[in-house]
């Protein structure tokens, strides 16, 4: 039981915990002070001073973000005193702001244009601050920066520093040159940036976005010789409604369809399929590196095995980790799958040359934007996904089309890739993957369901940042007897400062495990770099709530008795990790630098 | 010499002294508690330029439930004008040790930093020296040792928490307060951190009794000081004075006779104009510095002077929080396009309206103090300013 203080915020007597914030403190009585580099998801900064409230008895104003509220505290939110500075605050960082909100991504969703707006700035009281010569810097394929928007709130410093541990980007120089930059003020695509786009979800302005492709999109589309076709990642269904006023954890699946169909995408797919595809090729993987070190006693068997659809992961243990690149499934990620198939075993059946389809996906992410330019993802021969959108994108989207999101009748994915399972819809959480695998793993090795109810494997399911299970594997089927017995340890991790830990226990030789989840994203999929923004906690948790949902909603719930699966390894792949499919659907890694 | 007409030279920091024998041996002999009450009934008060009660400041940290605790002494000396350290570390630097080491005894600390500013880098090999011996005397008695810690170059880390921040391998930027250092002060732990010259005087109170510094000085300002005196003025250079003269007094035995302005306290600090000599106290009650004067003639420009001090702030801010960052720009961008004439001379107000918002709103000493100079210097010469 903590101690409790009352304190007088705007006349309203309120009563706390020791050490809970002035800001805190007055969100319990309903009193909003505005903030800006204050982040629900981060360490306290107090830098902006926007949130700056009068305290009386004290000499200057007080960070409400940063100060513990004190027994017998009196204070005012928005006297006089407190309403010029905040103003004069704002007036500042407008000062030092490229204001052409008229042309901004962020415009309508920025934190900056909103406070300015409220206290109706007057842009001609300071004279600019702003730099001259900006360059913005477009040189990755996933993240877009651009100085001229920067308020220097530092919460992508601090989320690159405390929720993804990778520091790719920091402070650079003092008082008027300081600025956000990357080690030695390179670009982007030359340093250690994982394009997880975590940055980007909670960068208030637009200094900070995902590199943008849908003008290209719009051509193709519009171009009659080419036939585009989608894909959309779980995660997207139950977060594009918050973009058309759908409170977080909406499940807007058939609308999205409708959208995309009505938008002009010839043929609307679900990554999903893929998804079903991967847990088959996985699974299969798992089991083989597990009989090649129990029964082949093989040495070079690299156990615990690594999931690999997240890219941003992905890079993130080519730079950090590379000697233990061998962990890494060989899987491609669900997204990449999908790619080359598309302009394979798609192309074939439905006759169109594959050199004039277009294949994109949409994806909570905005690392999947990297992953589809990796030079080794041209298993068909062409370029096997030619654009990645995120979430945001769809939703600009859809609105440059006018089409009217909230009153769309649901739609039906096409019937060829389209059909998917339970399992794969759950892939958008963190611990989906895992259960995904498991619901296969251990009917294929015992027989059996999964021994969870309703075929939820709760311990892997949640926000906690690494998740352990186990499962024993008993009276397994006759061709799995050498895993009679074994208890098969599993972990789930997601944010890559877990990434990290797990990592560096994998490389001390202690890691306990078979089987690793890792998501570079807090929440898995559904908290990705490219979902609609704000982001918290509490969002995250709705997003991932509408995932199950979807999965009990399933007709099929596991990815071995998804029918279209059934039917693309009798008709085209063969088996899994046989020769087709480890010419389109297995991908190699690569060893990047430290910095 | 004139000096000693008006103002009373004092002979405390510089004089020479076996710091061992004359003070530490029978200093370690007495309880904390004696200690304190000494310093307290001295009337210390931090001689960096803040002025906080120094005897407060240790007590405070003494009672902090942790295991380590840690003294620093603040040897940046940034304030531009300021080189009575540089004189203090060079004269005297064992008393500089004493006091930390007294301090430790009395917080229970067992190693003491002296972070010294990087352009006293000259200074290194010789305090190395002196602080070899130092320590194999004060480790012996009370288990404590100092080391010595290099700045890189920043007003800033000037700040306590901006040091701490430096001396933790970070980035120069102060911390949120609360907590305050004698809570959570380098490396998280509770810190006395000190201006040299306090630590001196705080030595020099046990080693000659609180009631020879009591009685020098004001009510609010007791004791004396070591002042750096520069500029318009025939003899600049370091002169240990009774705090609370009056700036005419103080004008009298420096100025070259065609005094104009005293700017007390550096960029950070106050300008006195003619006018308001007689009425202005140097100490705590008045104008208040670390130490350095510096006196202007009426061949001077104060828009230059002003101009230099805001390009001083906008090159050392952090730059974290939005007032200092943008504010020293701000008034730094709006002087200047008075002066050409870009901007109406009414924009000073607005000006003075940006100085007094980042004294409210920013987040350290440096943002808070900026308006200072700047008010200071507009309201008293605001033609200057203008044409």
């Amino acid at each position: 039981m903590s101690e409790k203080i009352k304190l007088t915020i705007d006349g309203i007597q309120v009563e706390v915990d020791k050490g809970t914030t002035i800001l805190a403190a007055a969100k319990k009585v309903d009193v909003k002070i505005p903030t800006l580099c204050y982040h629900p998801d981060l360490c306290v900064e107090g830098s902006c001073r926007v949130c700056v409230v009068e305290v009386e008895g004290s000499r200057t104003l007080t960070a409400s973000c940063a100060t513990p509220a004190v027994e017998g505290m009196n204070v005012h939110t928005y006297s006089h005193k407190v309403y010029q500075a905040r103003k004069d605050i704002i007036s500042l960082l407008v000062s030092e702001h490229n204001t052409q909100c008229t042309t901004c991504y962020r415009s309508t969703n920025c934190e900056l244009q909103t406070l300015a707006a409220e206290f109706n700035v007057d842009y001609n009281v300071y004279l600019s601050v702003l730099k001259p010569n900006n360059e913005i810097d477009r040189s990755s394929w996933s993240i877009e920066k651009d100085n001229s928007k920067c308020v220097r709130c530092q919460r992508c410093v601090r989320t690159c520093a405390e929720l993804q541990q990778v520091n790719a980007i920091d402070v650079a120089y003092k008082g008027r040159e300081m600025r956000i930059s990357t080690f030695m003020e390179l670009p982007f695509n030359e340093v250690i940036c994982t394009n997880c786009g975590q940055c980007v979800n909670r960068c208030p302005t637009g200094a900070l976005t995902e590199r943008r492709y849908y003008d290209e999109i719009w051509d193709s589309i519009g171009d009659p010789k080419k036939h585009v076709i989608v894909n959309t990642a779980p995660s997207v269904r139950v977060a594009l409604g918050e973009m058309f006023g759908f409170p977080a954890g909406t499940r807007v699946t058939g609308k999205m369809v409708t959208a995309l169909k009505k938008i002009g995408f010839n043929s609307v797919l679900d990554t999903d399929f893929a998804a079903d595809l991967t847990i088959i090729e996985e699974g299969t993987e798992l089991l083989t590196r597990l009989k090649k070190a129990l029964v082949d006693k093989d040495p070079h068997i690299k156990l615990p095995m690594i999931t690999s659809c997240s890219p941003g992961w992905v890079k993130f243990i080519e730079h950090m980790f590379p000697e233990h690149l061998g962990h890494l499934s060989t899987c491609k990620s669900p997204q990449q799958m999908f790619g080359a198939l598309a302009k394979t075993y798609y192309a074939t059946k439905r006759g169109i040359d594959p050199k004039d389809i277009v294949s994109v996906a949409v994806m909570p992410c905005a690392a999947k934007k990297f992953e589809a330019n990796r030079p080794e993802m041209h298993s068909s021969g062409f370029q096997d996904i030619d654009a990645g959108l995120t979430t945001r994108e769809l939703g600009l989207m859809i609105k440059q089309s006018g089409l009217n999101f909230t009153a769309l009748e649901d739609g039906q994915y096409d019937t060829f890739m389209g059909e998917s399972t339970g399992a794969a819809v759950i892939f958008g959480a963190t611990g989906g993957v895992m259960e995904a695998a498991l619901r296969t793993a251990y009917e294929l090795v015992t027989g059996r369901a999964v021994p969870f109810r309703n075929l939820d494997v709760m311990p892997v399911r949640g926000m906690e940042g690494i998740k352990e299970a186990s499962i024993k594997l008993e009276n397994v089927l006759p061709e799995w007897h050498f895993l009679e017995g074994v208890e098969l340890k599993v972990a789930v991790a997601h944010g890559l400062i877990n990434a990290r830990q797990i990592m560096d226990q994998l490389a001390r030789g202690e890691s306990p495990y078979h089987f690793i989840e890792i998501m570079a994203c807090p929440g898995g999929c559904i908290g990705g770099g490219g979902q609609p923004i704000p982001t918290n906690m509490e969002i995250r948790k709705k997003r991932a709530e509408a995932i199950y949902r979807e999965d009990i909603d399933k007709p099929v719930r596991k990815s071995h008795e998804n029918p279209e699966i059934k039917q693309i390894y009798a008709e085209f792949l063969g088996k899994p990790l046989g020769h087709k499919s480890h010419e389109l659907l297995h991908t190699h890694y690569r060893k990047r630098e430290r910095y | 010499m004139s000096i000693e007409n008006h103002l009373k030279l004092v002979d405390i920091i510089f004089k020479e002294f076996d710091v061992q024998k004359e003070v530490l041996d029978k200093t370690f002999q007495r309880t904390n508690a004696e200690i304190v009450q000494d310093i307290l009934d001295g009337g210390l008060r931090g001689r960096g330029g803040a002025g906080f009660p120094t005897a407060t400041k240790w007590k405070l940290t003494a009672e902090q439930p942790s295991d380590v605790r840690y003294v620093i002494c603040n040897a940046d000396e940034g304030e531009p004008g300021t080189f009575k350290d540089r004189e203090i570390l060079t004269k005297v630097p064992t008393k500089v040790f004493g006091g930390m080491a007294i301090c430790a005894k009395v917080i229970g600390a067992k190693k003491g930093f002296i972070y010294l500013r990087a352009e006293y880098k000259y200074l290194l090999k010789q305090l190395r020296e002196e602080l070899l011996e130092f320590n194999k005397y004060s480790e012996e008695k009370i288990g404590f040792t100092i080391d010595i810690r290099m700045g890189s170059g920043a007003y800033i880390c000037g700040e306590e928490s901006a040091l701490f921040e430096s001396m933790e391998g970070k980035r120069g930027e102060p911390r949120n307060k609360p907590p305050y250092p004698v809570q959570f002060g380098y490396l998280g732990k509770p810190t006395v951190i000190n201006n040299v010259e306090t630590l001196v005087y705080a030595l020099m109170i046990c080693a000659m009794g609180s009631k020879l510094f009591f009685e020098l000085g004001t009510k609010a300002s007791r004791g004396s000081k070591v002042f750096s005196v520069s500029g318009d003025t025939p003899v600049a250079g370091i002169y240990e004075l009774e705090l609370g003269m009056p700036v005419d007094r103080f004008v009298d035995d420096f100025g070259d006779g065609d005094t104009k302005a005293v700017q007390v306290g550096g960029a950070s600090g106050f300008c006195v104009p003619r006018k308001k000599f007689k009425e202005t106290i140097i100490g705590f009650e008045g104008v208040p510095t670390g130490g350095s004067v510096k006196l202007f003639n009426s061949s001077r420009s104060m828009y230059n002077v002003l101009h230099n001090y805001l390009d001083f702030f906008c090159e050392e801010s952090c730059g974290q929080c939005t007032p200092c960052r943008i504010g020293t720009q701000q008034l730094l961008k709006g002087v200047e396009a008075i002066k050409k004439g870009d901007k109406p001379a009414l924009y000073l107000n607005q000006l003075l309206k940006l100085a007094n918002t980042m004294k409210l709103a920013s987040k350290c000493g440096l943002g808070q103090s900026v308006g200072n100079s700047f008010t200071s210097i507009v309201n008293n010469f605001r033609e200057e300013m203008i044409y």
